[in-house]
């Protein structure tokens, strides 16, 4: 029955095709979505301003690097699924009414394809949701966005870890599902932090003292604050600065994913299959 | 199979305020009003009683929902850890901006916040039985997955609001002054409110655009908890003339701290918060006839 690697590779990227298209279809919703992260941006733009009125260089960055922070992350916001949504919901519905023992019986890694079908999803909300609103920001104020291409491949590469840290950390909350019967609680707790942490809020270089540097190191971090500052420069510290960057998201995701494998072990040996 | 058992009961529980309000089908026109206040009432407490029966995940998510809140202000209190002041406000000031809008969403949100849902309701089709049951639509949709876990930012609001009063020592209350603090929470309440139904209504034309309303609440209150110095003056006009968001909390609290509003208006402007939210319901209720009357069913 074990397909030949080509062929999994080619099974796994019809799925995330599928996510992608999936969302694809919700045109309105996607344009609201455009004119909610924008209207936002703008908003936040004016406190952005004002606070690096009062202390330029707060954080590390001046005030069109404090902007490009703002911006950059509004367009990815929906991609990293940082204020909610992904496929978490669904999955743990899966589980609840018993579906996910159909997905179980599948001749496909459980994790993986789920892993496709959410790189799908984000896919299509970097180009649906991203683009556009960074654009728009790019005209109405000045940012510093980097002309080196380079920079942008180092950018796309970072965004790509962070996305696959946060399916790994959401995840784990789809698989929490087997031992609550109602997810809805843990994923707003997981949403609140998943907002305060990623650096959405203020960039995390902001956040005071050791609690600041407690922060940096989550896995939040990974998502958001981090490909930001690989695309303003690596935070300081050039080609190196930007290794480490790397290096960091991909540990936490190695790490997020692998237990994300431990648990799923844990929980299918809870499911059972009742016929009828 | 416990849920399921609690889900036939939620589900039993559905067909009670229909049968109670079927039965009242000959109550004269007048009434429609408070027969809209019933059908929400009875629709809002079945979805209380199946809220409690997963009674951790309520107090999880109620909890949440202060937390979501509350973290917004801790980003402030980080950027005062940085500054003294923000477009020339201090903390206690604008943490009364912020607890008035954050109460006055909250309330609004507990309300009427479902009604972003019309748009889903439009496109699976299940808004065709709302429209054969005999309670109004709107109370109908407005209660639908009442969540009372919204409490939660509205006591988040009111804790930050009521350190800010014990806070502002440069304040020298009169009446008018402390009266205007409930008023704007109410007044900006109905504004919101106003502005979600608004929202619904354009989801007739636009379909399943939600977060257009969003970025009027969630978004307008986000503006909201700076102080409008922060601001470009287009902006400010368009929250002031446009939609009138300034009224929320801007102008009252513009009036209780003693300070000037920046585009100049006279200072009765500060009063009128319930007549402006009076004055956007009349549209917003109108606009949401209009939809509701336009409505073809999807069919599916």
């Amino acid at each position: 029955m074990r397909q030949p690697v080509v062929g999994r590779a080619g099974l796994y990227g019809a799925v995330a095709a599928g996510g992608f298209r999936r969302y694809a279809t919700y045109g309105t919703a996607t344009a609201a979505g455009v004119f909610t992260n924008t209207v936002f941006g703008f908003i936040l733009a004016y406190t952005y301003i004002a606070l690096w009125d009062e202390r330029p260089g707060l954080g590390g960055y001046d005030q069109s690097e404090a902007l490009t922070f703002m911006w950059v992350s509004q367009a990815l916001l929906s991609a990293g699924a940082l204020i909610g949504g992904g496929f978490q919901e669904e999955f743990q519905e899966r589980v609840r009414t018993g579906d996910i023992a159909v997905d179980l019986y599948r001749p496909v890694d459980l994790q993986a394809w789920w892993l496709a079908g959410d790189l799908g999803r984000a896919g299509f909300q970097l180009l649906g949701r991203g683009v556009v609103p960074l654009v728009i920001g790019g005209l109405a104020f000045q940012l510093a966005l980097p002309s080196a291409p380079l920079r942008w491949l180092l950018f796309l590469l970072s965004v790509l870890l962070g996305l696959v840290v946060s399916f790994a950390l959401r995840y784990l909350l789809g698989l929490a599902a087997f031992w609550l019967m109602d997810g809805a609680g843990i994923n707003m707790m997981a949403t609140v932090v998943s907002i305060f942490c990623s650096g959405m809020l203020l960039p995390l270089t902001v956040f005071p003292g050791g609690f600041g540097e407690f922060v940096r190191v989550l896995p939040w971090a990974a998502m958001l604050q981090v490909p930001v500052d690989v695309l303003l420069g690596g935070g300081g510290a050039g080609a190196a600065g930007t290794a480490g960057a790397l290096g960091f998201q991909a540990a936490w995701a190695v790490a997020l994913l692998g237990l994300g494998r431990l648990v799923q072990s844990a929980a299918t040996r809870k499911v059972v299959v009742q016929g009828g | 199979m416990a849920e399921r058992v609690a889900e036939g009961g939620a589900g039993a529980a559905v067909t009670v305020p229909t049968a109670k309000a079927a039965a009242e089908l000959v109550v004269p026109r007048r009434s429609r009003v408070l027969e809209g206040l019933r059908g929400y009432g009875l629709i809002a407490a079945m979805w209380i009683r199946s809220t409690m029966t997963y009674r951790t995940s309520f107090v999880l998510s109620t909890f949440g929902n202060a937390a979501i809140t509350l973290l917004d202000f801790v980003a402030i209190m980080i950027m005062f850890s940085h500054v003294d002041e923000l477009g020339g406000f201090t903390l206690p000031e604008i943490a009364l901006l912020y607890g008035s809008c954050s109460a006055s969403l909250g309330l609004a949100d507990l309300l009427l916040g479902n009604t972003d849902r019309i748009g889903t309701r439009i496109r699976d089709g299940s808004l065709d039985t709302m429209l054969v049951r005999p309670v109004p639509v709107l109370a109908q949709v407005a209660a639908d997955r009442f969540a009372l876990r919204r409490l939660g930012r509205i006591g988040q609001g009111l804790a930050v609001l009521g350190w800010a009063v014990s806070e502002l020592d440069q304040v020298h209350w009169t009446a008018g002054k402390a009266l205007m603090v409930p008023v704007m929470i109410i007044a900006g309440a109905a504004i919101f409110g106003a502005v979600m139904v608004a929202g619904a209504a354009f989801q007739f034309v636009a379909g399943d655009a939600a977060e257009v309303q969003n970025s009027f609440t969630y978004g307008g209150c986000t503006m909201l908890q700076y102080p409008p110095t922060v601001f470009a003056k287009d902006l400010l006009r368009g929250v002031t003339f446009i939609v009138p968001l300034a009224f929320v909390n801007w102008l009252p609290a513009l009036y209780v701290l003693g300070r000037p509003d920046p585009l100049g208006l006279p200072g009765w402007v500060a009063f009128a918060s319930p007549l402006v939210a009076f004055a956007v319901f009349l549209p917003a209720s109108l606009a949401w006839r209009a939809g509701v009357r336009s409505y073809r069913s999807t069919g599916s």
